[in-house]
């Protein structure tokens, strides 16, 4: 209980300040920041030969996005092919095939982190950082940049007239990094060093067990894994060191480690409703969105948490009477794991500290229905991002409702936005579902550890953390096959750019019309019915998405089980 | 300087950035930051923590009196001599190479079997019947290597292991406190089994022979090697 008490005291003491600092550190204003970070800042403008100040339109914006995740995935393509040949490999990894390989860059270039292999034995000390590393900065800060980008157009108060630009990629990715997630990243690594996250460059120990009647050698790998795992919590990425993630006691050696690096998987998508208040200068709006996530939270969290303190119905009287240990680490206990494991399906993080396979049927529900609403805090940048293209939806329909032209913060929504915004929002249940038709109907392609209904469940669970951009996983799956590499590629992109390219592309075609003076009719968008609204299209739109695939996995599950 | 006048220059015209960034300065942008995030970063952060804390930043080894380095005391071992205290199921043979957890859902037949399997040796091992065994020694951990047991867990082999050392059972509880984590005000008390096992073998090493079953301590080990 005291560990629950220090992780949402930390989350709760600590998002406002960060969330006011990260909006004055992103913001257009000119702070007394600019010049300390100036000067990290400056030369790598300079040495890449980029103009940082001139505001792009959201065309430019966009293709410099796609542009740069085209190299960096190819840079993570070659790095795990050949990192057997390269450098920083003192295990002597050999290279990745192909298309894990890709899956992997794929993977991480989306913020997902899905991992079809085990870290500490199937990538070198190199991939793990130069490929990893950098994209578990790079992705967080083009989520933040997207969303500043959104929150200074889309959400402008005080221009009424024509706005073109969005601002400069560059300028915001690269301040979301060195001002943002490089300072945060830097104190929570030698934080999780102190606690027992190995930090090193060496080879694995190889250790003779104690009890001389065993034969077998343990390995111990090591490697640079705090700097790892600071940002992987922080950057709402999720991939570990380690193959089961942060369960692993070298991930996650104690409970004051565990109370830090679950404070991390909210913080910053939390800090991001202030900072966003701040440079839009919506606090209404904001104090709205909060409260709406805050809501969806606490009810995910406490089925979970409720779910696993009940027993696991396969070990009923094989002993004691006890909670659903069973894929769990008993440092943490069910309570912790279960608010890991909510958290982190909620923010699109995906790392966790136990085996979501093994919780009961219930629990397992609401991570995947936390991971189908996925804008509950979601991703750095890219839960906001979200949440404003179900407001979109929400402002439309509402607007019809009370009958009046949609419209957005003043300005019209026409058939254009319209068609794009239901194509973001309608592709989630087609992709998620067609790849998983598209499995089960091909059963020797689903590899699944766990028969019957939890069989479809762990397929939907893999393709939802796809699209999700989560990366969790029921990783019973045997999926580092080429079809599970490859179908999880297109759920990859397609989950990560589209919801996040298209309100970029909305806020770019609104900012270019004038606004209309609110009227007696307008409807207000801060105002208590209107978040109802959001709130209630978020429920139904997932709902009528995804109840039919939930009735056949999860809660035909629960129901043979008897709760 | 000559920046700023330049971004007010442009404020001014309303000049927006209409064709898009060459190739060559994405790639030259992606390789700046590979070099700072993906080499720079990790190798400052390991380097100061390992310079502040040797112990921790190399994986926190256990090592004996002799200081020779016994296993780590983040990794569970396997333990199936009668001498020692056993820790929980492991899906992944307890070797942190191939950390795992059993990933079997509750409602797969495969789980209730291994379980009943693992609760039945529990039980004629320790003599007791299987309703009286602490659910963590029939559940497999997420990671395959948890460390540690229930303080329950370990009273109940405490008869068992007293008995294969030929020694008074509350010599080996004296052992119990001294191997407790998470005792702080954060967590509940659990047992290191790996570092209870060490301070058995340093106190009361079984001589090879006395009980068949049982190894010693630092000395085959070394004859292993």
């Amino acid at each position: 209980m005291n560990d629950m008490i220090a992780i949402y005291a930390l989350v709760a003491l600590l998002s406002a300040p960060l969330g006011l600092y990260i909006g004055r550190a992103l913001g257009s204003k000119r702070t007394r920041v600019d010049a300390l970070f100036g000067i990290i800042e400056r030369p790598i403008y300079h040495l890449a030969g980029i103009s940082c100040h001139q505001s792009m339109t959201w065309r430019v914006y966009a293709l410099a996005i796609l542009k740069l995740h085209v190299g960096l995935i190819l840079l993570a393509w070659l790095v795990f092919m050949f990192q057997g040949v390269l450098p920083l490999n003192p295990d002597g990894v050999t290279g990745m095939s192909w298309d894990t390989a890709l899956h992997t860059a794929v993977s991480f270039a989306t913020n997902t982190n899905q991992q079809h292999y085990s870290g500490q034995a199937q990538l070198s000390h190199l991939s793990q950082t130069l490929a990893i590393v950098t994209l578990q900065f790079l992705t967080p800060a083009t989520g933040l940049a997207v969303l500043v980008a959104i929150a200074r157009t889309l959400l402008a108060t005080r221009s009424a007239n024509v706005v073109k630009g969005v601002g400069n990629y560059y300028q915001d990715l690269t301040r979301s990094v060195i001002r943002v997630l490089l300072p945060l990243a830097v104190i929570v690594a030698l934080l999780l060093t102190w606690q027992g996250v190995p930090a090193s460059y060496q080879a694995a120990h190889q250790i003779e067990m104690l009890d001389t009647q065993v034969e077998e050698v343990q390995s111990i790998p090591l490697g640079p894994v705090a700097s790892m795992v600071a940002i992987k919590q922080l950057g709402t990425n999720g991939g570990g060191w380690y193959g089961p993630n942060s369960s692993v006691p070298l991930e996650n050696p104690t409970s004051l480690a565990n109370v830090i690096e679950t404070a991390s998987l909210t913080l910053i998508p939390v800090a991001l409703l202030f900072a966003i208040a701040l440079i839009s200068g919506r606090r209404r709006l904001m104090l709205g969105v909060g409260a709406v996530m805050v809501a969806f939270s606490l009810v995910s969290t406490s089925v979970v948490v409720y779910s696993e303190r009940m027993p696991n119905v396969a070990l009923t009287e094989l002993s004691l009477p006890g909670a659903n240990l069973e894929g769990k680490e008993l440092r943490f206990g069910t309570d912790l794991s279960a608010l890991w494991g909510s958290w982190t399906t909620q923010t699109s993080n995906g790392s966790v500290n136990a085996m979501h396979d093994s919780f009961n049927p219930m629990g397992g529900m609401m991570l995947l229905m936390d991971m189908f609403v996925n804008v509950t805090f979601g991703g750095v940048g890219v839960g906001l991002i979200g949440f404003f293209l179900y407001l979109m939806l929400a402002a439309f329909v509402g607007s019809l409702m009370v009958g009046r032209a949609p419209e957005l913060f003043g300005k019209p929504l026409e058939t254009r936005e319209m068609r794009w915004i239901s194509l973001a929002i309608l592709a989630q249940p087609l992709i998620i579902l067609g790849l998983s038709a598209l499995t089960v109907a091909m059963p020797q392609t689903a590899q699944n550890s766990n028969p019957g209904f939890h069989g479809l469940s762990q397929v939907l669970y893999e393709f939802t953390s796809a699209f999700a951009n989560n990366g969790s996983g029921f990783e019973g799956l045997s999926d580092g096959t080429p079809w599970w590499n490859l179908a999880c590629v297109v759920a990859l992109l397609i989950g990560r750019f589209l919801p996040m390219l298209v309100p970029l592309a909305v806020a770019g075609w609104l900012a270019g019309k004038r606004t209309a003076p609110a009227g007696r009719g307008t409807l207000p968008m801060d105002s208590l019915a209107f978040m109802g609204l959001t709130a209630g299209v978020i429920v139904i739109v997932n709902l009528l998405g995804f109840l039919p695939a939930l009735v056949l996995g999860p809660i035909a599950e629960a129901v043979v089980q008897g709760f | 300087m000559k920046n700023v006048e330049q971004k007010a220059l442009q404020v001014a015209e309303d000049e927006v950035l209409q064709a898009p960034t060459s190739w060559s300065c994405t790639l030259r942008f992606m390789v700046v930051m590979a070099v700072l995030l993906g080499l720079v970063y990790p190798l400052i952060t390991t380097a100061v923590g390992g310079w502040l804390f040797p112990e921790q930043a190399g994986g926190s080894m256990i090592r004996d009196s002799s200081g020779r380095v016994i296993g780590s005391n983040l990794v569970a071992q396997i333990f199936v001599s009668d001498g020692y205290f056993i820790g929980r199921p492991s899906a992944a043979g307890n070797d942190a190479g191939s950390v795992s957890g059993s990933n079997l859902a509750p409602s797969n037949g495969a789980l209730r079997e291994r379980a009943e399997t693992d609760a039945q040796a529990i039980a004629q091992r320790e003599g007791v019947s299987v309703d009286q065994i602490p659910i963590d020694l029939i559940t497999a951990s997420g990671s395959g290597i948890d460390p540690h047991i229930s303080p329950e867990a370990a009273r109940l082999q405490v008869t068992r292991v007293a008995q294969a050392r030929q020694i008074d059972e509350a010599s080996v509880t004296a052992l119990l406190d001294p191997a407790l984590d998470n005792v702080g005000w954060l967590g509940s008390p659990v047992i290191n089994v790996l570092r209870l096992n060490a301070s058995l073998d340093e106190r009361y090493p079984v001589t090879p022979g006395a009980d068949s079953a049982a190894g010693t301590g630092d000395i085959p080990l070394n004859t292993v090697e």
